[in-house]
């Protein structure tokens, strides 16, 4: 039996007015969709020209939810981003050059080839590096949300996991001391129900990740998470929320993985019917048609918005080709810290 | 001056920090207002408030990685793990997350985690262990080990302020037994740089933590007998002072390395082998190594003696380097 409450679609436009979104604003989410998607297509192609070392992931599928909540996020909110939230960089503003150069290895990526794929996060946007534990950051994301506590500060850390994630220790004990303390913190769980190849029955016996919030003392959401303005909605609400003192809020984002869990992997195991049916929830497609009919998106605009992002992504394939390989000299560069790398936003 | 434990050096380096620095709080299991199990931050809740002495829950994993989320946002985080043992259930953040966050991403995790160590008093094989070595094997970490009240205090304040995380190994034998002067104002002992303990001329020990006293008798046992022994007390393993110990090496020609924690891959093969490595040459000896032996830390005291390097053990050992 679900304990969490199911998130309804968002239906007017009134009602997306009231959640805090103009026209200008929907119009940059899908533009964040499309260049999100296009950034992993990209990448894809990138990986098959064998210019990507290692391996190579993509979060299709998972673009609303991704962008739905960085949307929501206030400026000097942070955030601890995964392998599928592509979307959440390119919100926060992660150029999509330094993305690319990251997954060649070159010494532009923010990790500046020390860390491959989506292991990467510029902390002057206020986002931090994941780790290949899941959900290694979610108690960090919780440490974070202690500090904003403390100092009180009106800010919000956003936790992200997988539902596979939800498994290990990390996430119980993330979740219970955030809920003891009542900090500032969402949980952010993408559910897109592969654990590589695991499904969720096998991970999970609850009928939702999220009904385990009642347990933990705070409020759990499943929230249809192809429907970007669904998981805005809940975002903005629940981002507030805790920035007013009223403790975290589990988020649950259903979505169905649209690829393997990375590309070496086919998938054989995810049903076809399954992904014949989520495909007619595409994201991108959906929120298009949403805006078609709700605020009269033209063709125009959308020719527009496809050929800026065309743009942008081939100038920043260019411009990542032509940033060098680090140097083998720099290798030993930062394994400890210095004391004027203390002189970040968030040290001061 | 002023002469204190060894356990009331640690707390007021603490106190002192907490005072001057606001970004500087401590998270534990009971050490609000219980003031921690070894009453390290006795009366700390009253004076800091519930916020900057916080109880946290049965979590250290939790404690460890909201540590470095605090430290990530500007804060100065201590952690107390309630024994040295339950790093174990941190190891993950530490090793994972915190030690690599900088070198990979750019973000520093300027975090302390104080470890109640060692053994000595029947606390069984979960309450007594020394893992200094498992961690100075990690890229990242920083890790300090002091034996007397004045280092506890300075290396303390050192680790705070230092902008990786840095496991900080308190001995909890030398806690009460261990006084001596300790300077009332605020210094920093730096990180990385051994103290000659004991000057000597004819056989150099080095060692760390509690075995530095351990050492320090069987030296003393040796005087009638016109044996000079140097006593090198590491201070801290990681980074360690290599240039101090080599120094020593090729001053005596004859080394001893001493450590509680157990012999095989312990720190002291390291050490054993830098000097091998960079000072073979100067030696008049094969270079001895004198550690606990690869088992669990036994409970029954009989047991434990015979598990710790006793001064007889090591009296035998600087005998027997001295004979050579």
């Amino acid at each position: 039996m679900a304990i969490a409450t199911r998130a309804e679609p968002v239906g007017s436009l009134s009602e997306i007015r009231e959640a805090g979104l103009d026209r200008e604003d929907l119009l940059a989410i899908y533009r964040h969709m499309v260049i999100t998607r296009g950034v992993e297509e990209r990448g894809h192609i990138l990986y098959r020209q064998g210019k990507i070392p290692g391996s190579f992931y993509t979060g299709r599928g998972n673009e609303a939810a991704a962008v739905g909540v960085a949307t929501a996020m206030g400026s000097d909110d942070v955030g601890t981003p995964l392998h599928r939230d592509m979307g959440v960089h390119i919100v926060r503003g992660v150029e999509p050059w330094r993305i690319f150069a990251q997954y060649m290895g070159r010494r532009d990526g923010p990790t500046r080839g020390k860390d491959g794929n989506v292991h990467m996060a510029d902390a002057n946007l206020g986002l931090i590096a994941m780790v290949s534990h899941l959900p290694a950051m979610l108690p960090v994301a919780v440490g974070c949300a202690l500090a904003f506590r403390i100092r009180e500060e009106k800010r919000v850390a956003l936790a992200w996991f997988g539902e596979g994630a939800s498994a290990r220790g990390d996430t119980h004990e993330g979740m219970n001391f955030a809920g003891v303390r009542k900090l500032p913190v969402v949980f952010i769980c993408d559910n897109n129900q592969w654990a590589y190849s695991t499904p969720t029955h096998l991970e999970f016996a609850t009928e939702h990740v999220a009904d385990r919030a009642q347990a933990y003392g705070f409020d759990g959401i499943v929230v249809d998470g192809t429907d970007v303005l669904a998981v805005y909605r809940e975002a903005k609400r629940a981002i507030e929320k805790a920035r007013a003192g009223g403790g975290p809020t589990l988020i649950e984002c259903l979505t169905q993985r649209m690829e393997g869990h990375a590309v070496h992997d086919d998938a054989f195991y995810v049903p076809k019917p399954m992904l014949e049916e989520w495909a007619k929830a595409d994201p991108l497609e959906r929120f298009r048609t949403w805006l078609r009919e709700n605020v009269e998106f033209t063709d125009e605009e959308e020719d527009e918005i496809n050929a800026g992002v065309k743009r942008l992504l081939n100038e920043a394939l260019q411009r990542a080709e032509e940033s060098p390989l680090p140097d083998p000299s720099e290798l030993l560069d930062g394994v400890y810290a210095s004391p004027e790398d203390l002189d970040t936003p968030h040290h001061k | 001056m002023a002469e204190k434990t060894y356990l009331q050096a640690i707390s007021d380096g603490l106190r002192e920090e907490m005072r001057r620095d606001k970004r500087v709080f401590l998270i534990g299991e009971d050490v609000g207002v219980y003031g921690g199990a070894f009453k390290v931050s006795l009366g700390f809740q009253e004076e800091f408030g519930p916020w900057r002495v916080i109880d946290a829950p049965l979590s250290e994993t939790a404690i460890v990685a909201g540590c470095t989320g605090a430290a990530m946002m500007g804060m100065r985080p201590v952690a107390e793990m309630q024994f040295a043992d339950f790093i174990s259930c941190a190891w993950d953040h530490l090793v994972t997350v915190a030690a690599k966050q900088r070198w990979r991403a750019g973000t520093p995790v300027p975090i302390t985690v104080r470890l109640p160590s060692g053994g000595g008093f029947s606390g069984g094989p979960f309450h007594s262990q020394n893992p200094e070595s498992s961690f100075a094997h990690v890229p990242g970490l920083k890790c300090v080990c002091p034996a007397t009240p004045e280092d506890a205090k300075g290396l303390l304040v050192s680790a705070i302020q230092d902008p990786n995380p840095v496991l900080y190994f308190e001995h909890k034998h030398l806690y009460r037994r261990i006084k001596a002067e300790v300077p009332d104002e605020r210094y920093e002992v730096p990180i990385g740089k051994a103290r000659t303990h004991r000057e000597g001329e004819d056989i150099s020990v080095i060692t760390w933590g509690a075995m530095v006293y351990t050492a320090d008798e069987a030296a003393q046992r040796l005087e009638p007998d016109d044996v000079s022994v140097e006593i090198i007390d590491l201070r801290t393993v990681m980074p360690w002072d290599k240039k101090a110990v080599l120094e020593s090496a090729r001053k005596t020609s004859k080394v001893l390395v001493l450590h509680e924690d157990t012999r095989t891959g312990g720190f002291g093969a390291e050490i054993a082998a830098t000097i091998a490595d960079e000072a073979f040459e100067d030696l008049d000896a094969p270079v001895k190594r004198i550690a606990a032996p690869d088992t669990p830390v036994p409970f029954s005291p009989a047991l434990e003696k015979a598990f710790i390097p006793q001064v007889d053990d090591v009296f035998a050992g600087l005998k027997e380097l001295a004979e050579y």
